[in-house]
C-alpha cells in the first residue's frame, strides 16, 4: 500500500505532466485536470483493483470511465504513470498521429481507455452498461466513473441516474467533480443546479461527500466508505469537492484556466511550485 | 422472367422479433434493450425467455445507446430496439461518440422506418435515417425487404463484429424471399435478369420493384432487379456489372433522395461508370398521416412510380 507521501509525490509529478502537456501544444484543459489530480492518482494507485495488462472487456478487475473527457491530460498522465503506456508518449499529446487525442478515444488503441468521451453527458450511461455486463458475467468488481458538475446539465445524465436506481445497479461508484466552475463561469451563474446531493438522493442514490477532494487521505477514506456501500441495492455517488487548478496558485479558484494553456513564463512558475518527483517524461 | 410468390403478408418487425428469439437460444452473449416499445418491436419473446438479458430502459433513448455501448465492455452483444426516428436522429451524438467512434459492437435495430408507419404522421416517419447512419465511419447499414430476410439479417448481424444499423418497418408486406435463407452482409441479391434497365431497390420497395417489372414486361421492357439489403458497405460490383449491360438505372427506397441509397449508387456510378439514373425516393420532404398505401402513392414510392422512372431512365440512354 502506498503511503500518503508517495501518493502526493505522484500527484506532484502528474501536475507537472499536465502543465507541460498543455503548454507544448498551447491547448487543452489544465484547470479541471489539476483539480482532479489527487483523485486520479489515488484511484489508480490505491483504490481500484486492476490488472497490469489492458484488456477491453476488463473481466475480473475494476473499471473506470471518464465522462468529462476534456480533462484528458490528467487521465493520460496517470495512465502512463500507472504503466499502461510509456510516459514518453505524453510528449505526443494532441499532436498529429497521436494516440493521445485531445479527448480520450478507443479509436487509436490507447491502452487504458475503454470509451470515447468529450461530448458531455454520455459516460454515466456507458458506465452503467459496463456495470450491468459485470453482473451478467458474475464479476464482482466495481465500475468507477467521473463526471464534471457542469456536465450534469446534460439531460442524459438524469436518464441514467433514474435508470441506475430503478434497476438497483449497486456496483457503480460515480464521482462528481464538484468544483463549481464551467467554461462560461461558475455553475451558479451559468445554470444554477441547486443541491446536487439532494438531487441524487431524490433519485434513489446513496451519496458520499468528500469535502477535501484535493487531500489524498480524505479521498482514500471517502472512497473506502463508498466501496463498503456497494452491493446493497443502491448506486453510489461521490461528491468530490475540488479546487479547479489546484496546486498552481494562479490557476486556482477560477474558471479562467478551464481550457487555456500557460505561456512560457506561467509554465515556469507552475513547475517551480511543483518540484519534479518521479522524473519528467 | 423469374417470378416470386408472396408467401403471405407479414411485417418486417416480426422478422426482427423472430430473429432475436432465435439468437436468444443460440448466442448467450446477445442482450436486448428497449425504450418502452417491446410490443411494437416484437421483443416480447426474448424478454420472456431471457429476462436477465433484457433491459427495459424506459422512454430514455440516449441512455439506452450509452448502456448498450457499456454492455459491450464485458463481451455482450447488445440489440437496441425503438422506432427508427428515436433510434437515429434523437440519439445521433450518442451513437457517434459512444458507439461508432468507440468501435462498439452495438446493433441498433429500428422499426417503423419511413412513410409506411402510416397514420402517426411525420413526427414518427423518419426519411433521413439511412443518410444519418451511413455517414458514420464504421457503421454498417442494412434495410431488408421482407419478414424472412429481416429475420436472417437479425441473426447475421450478431456474428458481425462492429456497429450495425438494422432498419425495418411496421406494415404487413409481401413475404417472398426464402425461409431460413443465409444472409450475407454487403452482398447484393440478383432477383431478376433483364436487359433494358436496372432497378436497384431496398426495403419495402423491393417487392414494388418486382411488381413494376411485371408491368414493364407487358410493355416489352425487360428490367433487371437487384435487392440491395446492405446500403453500407454497398455492393458496387453488382451495380456496375448490371448497368454495363442495361445502360440505365433506377434506385428505389423509402427514404429521402438526399442521403439515401440512390445517392450512394450515384457516387459509385459517377466514379466508375457514369450512367443515367432516376430516383424513386421522397423529394426532400416530411411525411404526413395516411394509410401506408395512400402515402406510398402520394409520395411516389410504389410500383407505378418505379415503372414511370424506368421509362424515363431508358429515354435518357
Amino acid at each position: 500500500m502506498a503511503t500518503t507521501q508517495q501518493l502526493e509525490n505522484i500527484t506532484t509529478q502528474v501536475r507537472r505532466d499536465i502543465l507541460r502537456m498543455v503548454h507544448k501544444v498551447n491547448s487543452g484543459h489544465p484547470g479541471g485536470s489539476l483539480g482532479c489530480a489527487e483523485f486520479f492518482v489515488t484511484l489508480y494507485n490505491e483504490i481500484m483493483d486492476r490488472k497490469d495488462d489492458f484488456d477491453m472487456d476488463g473481466i475480473g478487475e475494476d473499471l473506470f470511465f471518464l465522462s468529462n473527457g476534456h480533462i484528458s491530460p490528467v487521465y493520460y498522465s496517470v495512465l502512463a504513470r500507472a504503466g499502461y503506456f510509456p510516459v514518453e508518449e505524453l510528449n505526443t499529446f494532441r499532436i498529429i498521429n497521436t494516440r493521445l487525442q485531445g479527448h480520450p478515444t478507443t479509436h487509436e488503441g490507447l491502452p487504458g481507455v475503454r470509451i470515447a468521451s468529450g461530448s458531455l453527458g454520455q459516460g454515466m450511461s456507458v458506465a452503467l452498461g459496463a456495470a450491468q455486463a459485470k453482473k451478467l458475467n458474475g464479476c464482482n468488481h466495481i465500475v468507477y466513473s467521473l463526471h464534471g458538475d457542469g456536465e450534469l446539465q446534460e439531460g442524459q445524465n438524469w436518464e441514467a441516474i433514474m435508470y441506475a436506481a430503478g434497476n438497483k445497479v449497486d456496483n457503480i461508484i460515480a464521482t462528481v467533480d464538484l468544483n463549481g466552475q464551467q467554461i462560461d463561469g461558475s455553475t451558479d451563474t451559468v445554470l444554477p443546479m441547486g443541491s446536487v446531493k439532494g438531487k441524487f438522493e431524490a433519485f434513489g442514490w446513496t451519496v458520499i461527500e468528500i469535502e477535501e477532494g484535493n487531500n489524498v487521505d480524505a479521498i482514500l477514506k471517502g472512497m473506502a466508505e463508498a466501496k463498503a456501500l456497494t452491493g446493497k441495492g443502491k448506486p453510489i455517488c461521490v461528491l468530490l469537492k475540488t479546487v479547479m487548478g489546484n496546486g498552481v496558485d494562479f490557476m486556482m479558484h477560477t474558471h479562467a484556466w478551464h481550457g487555456k494553456a500557460p505561456n512560457d513564463e506561467q509554465l515556469a512558475i507552475g513547475l517551480a511550485q511543483n518540484t519534479e518527483t518521479l522524473g519528467d517524461y | 422472367m423469374k417470378t416470386y410468390e408472396n408467401q403471405g403478408n407479414k411485417d418486417t418487425r416480426s422478422g426482427f422479433g423472430a430473429g432475436l428469439t432465435e439468437l436468444g437460444k443460440t448466442n448467450e452473449n446477445v442482450v436486448a434493450l428497449c425504450a418502452d416499445l417491446i410490443g411494437s418491436l416484437k421483443m416480447d419473446d426474448f424478454k420472456k425467455n431471457h429476462p436477465e438479458r433484457f433491459f427495459q430502459v424506459g422512454i430514455a433513448e440516449a441512455n439506452m445507446i450509452g448502456l448498450a455501448a457499456g454492455l459491450t465492455i464485458g463481451g455482450k452483444i447488445p440489440f437496441t430496439g425503438t422506432f427508427a426516428n428515436f433510434s437515429t436522429g434523437r440519439v445521433y451524438d450518442q451513437i457517434r461518440q459512444s458507439v461508432a467512434y468507440s468501435d462498439k459492437n452495438v446493433k441498433i435495430c429500428a422499426s417503423h422506418a419511413g412513410l409506411t408507419l402510416g397514420e402517426d404522421g411525420a413526427t414518427h416517419q423518419i426519411l433521413e435515417d439511412i443518410g444519418l447512419m451511413k455517414m458514420l465511419p464504421g457503421m454498417t447499414v442494412i434495410n431488408p425487404c421482407d419478414y424472412n430476410q429481416t429475420k436472417a439479417a437479425t441473426i447475421a448481424i450478431a456474428e458481425h463484429h462492429g456497429p450495425v444499423y438494422l432498419r425495418f418497418g411496421r406494415p404487413k408486406v409481401a413475404n417472398f424471399t426464402p425461409e431460413n435463407q443465409k444472409f450475407e452482409i454487403g452482398k447484393a441479391l440478383h432477383l431478376q435478369d433483364g436487359n433494358d434497365v436496372t432497378i436497384v431497390a431496398t426495403g419495402h420497395l423491393v417487392w414494388e420493384a418486382l411488381e413494376a417489372a411485371k408491368a414493364l414486361n407487358e410493355k416489352g421492357i425487360s428490367a433487371e432487379i437487384i435487392n440491395i439489403h446492405t446500403i453500407k458497405p454497398l455492393d458496387a460490383k453488382a451495380i456496375i456489372d448490371s448497368v454495363s449491360k442495361t445502360k440505365c438505372i433506377v434506385t428505389a427506397e423509402e427514404h429521402n433522395h438526399l442521403g439515401g441509397l440512390g445517392e450512394s449508387v450515384a457516387r459509385v456510378l459517377s466514379q466508375h461508370k457514369p450512367t443515367p439514373q432516376e430516383f424513386v425516393a421522397t423529394n426532400d420532404t416530411f411525411g404526413e398521416s395516411g394509410t401506408p398505401a395512400q402515402l406510398m402513392e402520394k409520395y411516389g414510392l410504389n410500383s407505378d412510380a418505379i415503372v414511370k422512372a424506368c421509362e424515363k431512365a431508358i429515354k435518357r440512354k
